[in-house]
């Protein structure tokens, strides 16, 4: 498969102009409440518990007691244990469970281990699933063997609908984020995806930019449409929308939803939501003025 | 209405970005000309200079990341808050140093404009000391300059603060990190500066600053390994041996400089891009051209 | 199949106008002997905002004795000047560079107003870069004797400067801030459609306390221009503008012993090799020729695309010109601002004409509703133009590409370098190697690989052949402002 080179200096310059969009007024709140419809609330620590889960559920179904026209998020995201958790929480809601799994989030099992965590979490009752490529594999120049894995985890899917995840910060440049992003696409991806959040370089403009282009290139030649979840770092609004941007100027209009793009993120939600409250109160908020999950 | 208790003000090191107090609980009384006590300052340990090297590692690879403008205007803040600050330098240094307010007012004022001539080789230095080269082949072929990494600095009994700013300031606009140890007999020069540094938008760590007993220390810094590089001054034989015989142990470049008195303010001999050149290491590239 | 992308309304951006309120003088004078003065024959023209078409202020025309005065002035100014030490000289540089920041907005909100250009270049691009001129030729007052190894540099002497209307505070800073540094004063005379933004300089000038003649500002159109250049008081010019009117110059000072430097026009050449990153190289091609409504002398007008991305690169253009928003300049969202005048306006719009008439097609862009009043052209691109096609080979100076192919290297090369001017080139390879080569073999001063349209301050700017001589910027740039150094 040819790669397609990716020029970091100018990717990064481009990524950096779309922050000089200025977002005011109606523009500014129909973002945010497409951000929050965007948003894959997650949780996924050792601490988790069914209590946990159920209270991030909660949160999720309604962010804020008081503000009307909030919509839902678009999606829980946990550990596999807890999926059968999520879904009696939110059942009758829209909200989907999507759970990581291939060994989230290192990948460093053995594919036939990677397959049974993928089976408990669809027969759990997942409609999404997020794995972890084989980095190991992949920088030790196996490429064929990450495109099998997907393509075997994709099998193991069934109906519920399948994230790679590619690492982005260990995968070292763009050129292999390009080269990562085609291959996931070609093995049967429904989304590319940066990062687990668990290791320091999580997503960023500039790399989700270079996802973006693949899904576009992809598009233009097949017609067929993937998508896209930055995940990790993104905690302000502000940068939130900036991404929207990105995502506008890049693919259109057609993925300014959810069922094409998504935020990783926890913290990302309240920080919209006080956005929201200074936007229709002219007021600065407090930090208490948003539930904790 | 009587007069009201003035508030004393302690003296640190400024270390990191931050003023800590010497690890080792020293500190050294400092009395005015006429014999009066006015100020107690840190007197560092090896401890506190183990500390500022180590800063000074940390922050040399954002330092040496930053643009060349960017560098340079750093610098030049540095230039507006030591001018800011003229009366309280001249103060510091009139009680301690003889010639008066007269003397440190000029001082003061060299040192600024020494500052604002290094703040102004940040982006040039590379235009007049690197090169393309000819080379006999489809080459490119370019030799850069790049900062040597940490420099340590042992500043002048006299002029002490002329003499401190004019070996800090060109290592540090070509992007090495400092640590600097300041005159003995006239530390206070030194103190003030941490502030001034503290308010200019230096990094933490890219300036560190230590009032000590230079014979302590000069041996310390001279032989310790994680330091490329030395700038002294107003060294007699016996400390110019001893930095240059520490320094083979891991071959550090060693520049002593002999200057005395009034050659401090002679731009000829202090304004200068060669007095960056001895903290700068020669990179050269090659690089096939062909267009097939 | 043909699958494309939708950029409509999904997500619309509010309007996002630049509110910060800036004080604009019903009438300016002229700036001489450091303050703002009458014109001796009281003669005014009014400058427009070219986005509105209104009336934004009057300004004094300079006639000959104005002119007259202000050589005098900067000719009074020279001994002080030059007695002041390289570090006082470099110090007055700073206070200028550090007031450009401090009013940074203001500057901005000023040049989009007089010009046209999008308000986000104005703050990003155009005062920060002028500022930091500043900055750069300050630091090289103390210094002179380290730019010219075994040469003592000496000063020129007063220095006529003559500016275009595409970058106007940019341009003043890159005329005014080497001259100083270099111990001469300064008679600049700003383009006719854009004088405010160095007006406002002027009381910069007076804020920092430059001693008075140092520099010197006529406001004037082409008459003003012509007496200041053959100025028998001047010991050297400095022009930018286009190349007819510096040959002009060139004629009109020959024999005269006054040294001159061109910055003149071009018609570069952007080379997009196959290995290339198609999708930064689509953003090097909007970059190189809708940057300032492609007003820029050094703009990549003429596209070299490698035949086999051809398809994909023409594609991948067009679509991106559906996401760049035309409109009010004062907008934080707007990407095109309006053309400096309504006969830069006629010229483009010529060309178009022309073009069409020669068989091309033409596809243009842009987003947005244009105001019913100001002068508006959509970006746009040729397709399947050929070498002897007259907008292949004429500087149009507005946002229009001529979009070519080649097959190999040196076919690119050799259409590249086949014309009279020599600014500017770009070239996008994934190869070092070819890079490399293909820097070595193109006939311009100012070679982008990998990007297009980047100034700094320390790197020189300036053309071969027709596009003028003299370089601007960097170490080089000190050379014209320094006594022959032969």
């Amino acid at each position: 498969m040819k790669t397609r080179p990716v020029d970091r200096v100018a990717t990064d310059a481009r990524a950096a102009s779309f922050q000089t969009r200025s977002l005011k007024k109606e523009a500014k709140l129909a973002g945010l409440r497409t951000v929050i419809s965007m948003i894959d609330l997650t949780t996924l620590e050792g601490q988790d518990s069914e209590e946990k889960v159920r209270s991030i559920c909660q949160k999720a179904i309604q962010p804020d007691v008081h503000l009307a026209d909030i919509p839902s998020v678009a999606a829980v995201c946990v550990y596999p244990r807890l999926v059968g958790v999520a879904k009696s929480a939110l059942k009758g809601s829209s909200v989907k469970v999507a759970s990581v799994v291939t060994a989230f989030p290192s990948g460093q099992a053995s594919l036939q281990t990677r397959l049974v965590d993928v089976q408990e979490a669809v027969d759990a009752g997942a409609d999404e699933v997020d794995m972890v490529i084989q980095r190991g594999t992949w920088l030790a120049g196996r490429r064929q063997e990450v495109a099998d894995e997907i393509t075997a985890v994709r099998n193991a899917c069934g109906a519920a609908h399948l994230k790679v995840i590619l690492e982005t910060g260990e995968l070292g440049s763009y050129d292999a984020v390009r080269a990562a992003s085609d291959l996931a696409i070609q093995a049967g991806a429904d989304f590319i995806k940066t990062s687990t959040g668990k290791v320091a370089s999580a997503a960023s403009l500039g790399v989700t930019l270079v996802m973006l282009e693949s899904i576009r290139d992809h598009f233009l030649k097949t017609g067929k449409k993937v998508g896209m979840k930055p995940a990790g770092g993104i905690s302000s609004a502000k940068l939130a929308l900036h991404y929207l941007v990105m995502v506008k100027e890049t693919l259109g209009d057609d993925w300014l939803d959810a069922n094409l793009f998504r935020f990783g993120a926890s913290s990302l939600l309240n920080d919209v939501l006080l956005q929201i409250k200074k936007q229709q109160s002219g007021a600065y908020t407090a930090h208490y003025d948003v539930s904790e999950a | 209405m009587s007069q009201r208790l003035k508030v004393l003000k302690t003296w640190k090191l400024y270390l990191n970005g931050e003023f800590p107090r010497t690890e080792s609980g020293r500190s050294q009384l400092i009395k005015d000309r006429s014999g009066k006590p006015m100020a107690q300052v840190c007197l560092a340990s090896r401890k506190d200079l183990r500390n500022g090297v180590s800063a000074a590692r940390k922050a040399s690879l954002d330092w040496e990341k930053r643009t060349p403008f960017n560098r340079g205007q750093i610098i030049y803040r540095l230039a507006e808050m030591l001018e800011g600050k003229t009366n309280e330098f001249v103060e510091l240094l009139a009680a301690t140093v003889p010639g008066g307010e007269r003397r440190a007012r000029k001082e003061v004022g060299a040192a600024c404009d020494r500052l604002v001539h290094y703040a102004g080789w940040a982006d040039k230095f590379i235009q007049v000391l690197g090169n393309a080269n000819p080379v006999a082949g489809p080459f490119y072929n370019f030799t850069i300059p790049e900062a040597t990494g940490v420099v340590g600095v042992v500043a002048p009994e006299e002029e002490p603060l002329l003499g401190l700013i004019s070996l800090i300031a060109p290592p540090l606009c070509a992007g090495n990190t400092l640590v600097a140890i300041g005159s003995s007999q006239h530390p206070l020069a030194t103190s003030l500066f941490g502030e001034v540094c503290a308010t200019s938008d230096v990094p933490a760590g890219v300036v560190n600053l230590l009032t000590a007993n230079r014979d302590e220390l000069i041996p310390v810094l001279a032989s310790y390994r994680d330091v490329n590089a030395i700038h002294a001054a107003g060294c007699n034989l016996d400390q110019k041996t001893t930095l240059e015989n520490g320094a083979a142990e891991n071959l550090k470049r060693v520049k002593v400089r002999s200057l005395t008195g009034k050659e401090w303010y002679d731009s000829a001999l202090c304004h200068s891009p060669y007095w960056i050149e001895s903290f700068l290491e020669m990179k050269t590239i090659w690089h096939p051209s062909s267009a097939g | 199949m043909n699958p494309t992308l939708k950029f409509k309304d999904a997500w619309g951006y509010s309007p996002a106008p630049e509110t910060f309120a800036v004080d604009i003088q019903a009438q300016y004078g002229l700036f001489i002997g450091g303050e703002f003065r009458e014109g001796v024959e009281g003669k005014l023209i009014p400058s427009l905002n070219p986005a509105t078409e209104e009336k934004l202020f009057d300004f004094t025309e300079a006639g000959s004795a104005d002119v007259d005065g202000a050589v005098k002035a900067a000719r009074k100014a020279l001994p002080g000047w030059r007695r002041l030490s390289g570090m006082e000289r470099g110090k007055y540089l700073f206070r200028i560079a550090r007031r450009l920041q401090e009013r940074a907005r203001e500057f901005a909100v000023l040049e989009t107003m007089d010009g046209g250009k999008p308000i986000k270049e104005a703050r990003d691009i155009d005062i920060p870069e002028a500022a930091k001129h500043f900055f750069y030729y300050a630091g090289w007052a103390d210094k002179l004797d380290f730019a010219f190894p075994g040469r003592t540099a000496k000063e020129v002497g007063v220095c006529g400067q003559i500016i275009p209307w595409n970058f106007p505070l940019l341009m003043a800073a890159w005329k005014i801030a080497p001259a100083l540094a270099c111990g001469n004063t300064v008679v600049l005379k700003p383009a006719e459609t854009t004088p405010l933004t160095a007006l406002r300089l002027a009381q910069v000038f007076q804020e920092v306390d430059l001693p008075p003649g140092v520099v010197n500002i006529v406001t004037g159109a082409g008459a003003t221009g012509q007496a200041l250049a053959t100025h028998p008081g001047i010991d050297k010019l400095a022009f930018t503008g286009s190349s007819a009117v510096g040959k002009w110059l060139a004629e009109a000072l020959a024999g005269s012993g006054k040294r001159h430097t061109l910055e003149l026009g071009g018609k570069s050449p952007h080379i997009i090799f196959e290995d290339a990153d198609l999708d930064q190289a689509v953003e090097g091609i909007i970059q190189g020729i809708y940057f300032n409504q492609g007003q820029v002398c050094c703009a990549g007008s003429r596209l070299f695309v490698q035949e086999s991305v051809l398809a994909e690169v023409s594609k991948k253009l067009q679509l991106r010109l559906e996401t760049l928003r035309i409109g009010d300049p004062l907008d934080k969202n707007t990407d095109v601002g309006a053309i400096n005048s309504k006969q830069q306006l006629n010229t483009i719009q010529g060309y178009i004409k022309t073009g069409k008439a020669e068989g091309r097609q033409y596809h243009q862009g842009g987003t947005g509703k244009l105001p019913k009043k100001g002068f508006w052209c959509k970006p746009g691109w040729f397709e399947g133009v050929q070498a002897s096609d007259t907008i292949a080979r004429e500087e149009i100076f507005g946002p229009v590409l001529a979009v070519m192919s080649f097959r190999t290297a040196e076919e690119a090369l050799k259409r590249a370098n086949n014309t009279p001017y020599g600014l500017a080139a770009g070239i996008w390879s994934d190869k070092g190697a070819r890079i490399f080569e293909m820097a070595r073999r193109l006939k311009a001063g100012v070679i982008w690989c990998n990007t297009y349209n980047r100034f700094d301050a320390s790197s020189p700017f300036g053309g071969y052949k027709e596009s003028g001589f003299g370089r601007e910027g960097g170490l080089q740039g000190l050379r014209a402002y320094l006594e022959e150094i032969s």
